[in-house]
């Protein structure tokens, strides 16, 4: 099993998924700079966070016209997985693994902060160890993380349950109170069409150690590997 | 033959422009109401192409392919000759 962790220019969450992966789950994974592309088959491929080029234009908008992101959406297409994580999540939606956009917060100030998570749906690779409904405490950092999709692509993905997760307070209710960034229906974690690729705007690499003080997203790549183990 | 192409990208109608929300508060801190105030990113781009016509379809490319998301965006192209 191999996992690649993708760099791009303004990438800084890259070394943070390469040690969760490596030192904590006891994954082999590569650094892979986007200009060397894709060398070989990945059974998991990590979109980090940061700020690629800047967050010029839009977020994920310059890293998803690079040449490596045609070799991710192959990997997809083919039922590779992909994480997308905050800027990754952003370079996710430009790329149109997920219908929809992470455009500016309601109130346009970067948040970084502990928030709540509601686990919708427990049936995806990347969410098979949670419970369904399980809340879960993750840190998010980001100024554009409000997700805005069409009416049309927003019921499409509530009738096919997917919705990973949703902001929520510490006892699991999802209103606006526990929305921070004005996101539709509080929604932070969308998978593809065909439940092989989540991009979420909170940060599970770093909530993977206790001594982070919380190891509540581990599970998420736990959910990958056990994944592919079981393929 | 050249071209000056100015292209225009703005929030569609109905779409939360926060930016903008927070300009016309500031605004009027400094005394100033406004009635709306909207926000748009101005590109100008110099090219080449045969006529009027390839000018404006080479900015509608851009613009599909980069500079516009569809699911916020809506733009507009300007054309002239140099």
């Amino acid at each position: 099993m191999r996992f690649a962790v993708l760099q791009f220019g303004g990438s800084n969450c890259d070394r943070d998924a390469l040690h969760v992966l490596q030192d904590v789950c006891g994954v082999d994974t590569d650094l892979v700079w986007y200009k060397d592309g894709l060398q070989r088959k990945y059974d998991g491929i990590i979109l980090p966070g940061g700020f690629s080029y800047g967050d010029y234009l839009r977020a994920g908008a310059i890293a998803t016209r690079t040449p490596v992101m045609k070799d991710v959406i192959r990997h997809a297409e083919a039922g590779g997985l992909v994480l997308g994580i905050c800027n990754g999540a952003q370079i996710g939606a430009e790329s149109g693994l997920i219908p929809g956009v992470f455009t500016i917060n309601e109130y346009p100030k970067f948040i970084c902060e502990d928030v709540y998570l509601r686990v919708e749906n427990n049936t995806s690779p990347f969410t098979s160890l949670y419970s369904e409904g399980e809340v879960i405490r993750i840190p998010i950092a980001h100024k554009e993380g409000r997700y805005v999709a069409s009416p049309e692509d927003l019921r499409v993905l509530l009738e096919n349950n997917r919705i990973a997760f949703r902001f929520c307070d510490e006892n699991g209710n999802v209103n606006q109170e526990s929305n921070p960034n004005g996101t539709a229906a509080n929604i932070t974690g969308v998978l593809g069409e065909n439940d092989n690729v989540l991009v979420m705007m909170p940060h599970p690499e770093r909530a993977s150690e206790d001594v982070l003080g919380s190891s509540d997203g581990k599970k998420v790549f736990d959910s990958m590997i056990a994944y592919i183990e079981s393929q | 033959m050249k071209f000056n192409v100015k292209i225009t990208i703005s929030l569609k109608g109905g779409m939360l422009d926060p930016e903008a929300r927070a300009i016309q508060h500031a605004l009027s801190n400094l005394g100033f109401e406004t009635e709306s105030l909207s926000t748009a990113r101005l590109f100008e781009i110099a090219l080449e192409a045969a006529d009027e016509q390839e000018a404006n379809a080479k900015a509608a490319e851009m613009c599909e392919r980069l500079l516009a998301n569809p699911v916020i965006h809506s733009y507009t192209i300007e054309v002239a000759g140099q």
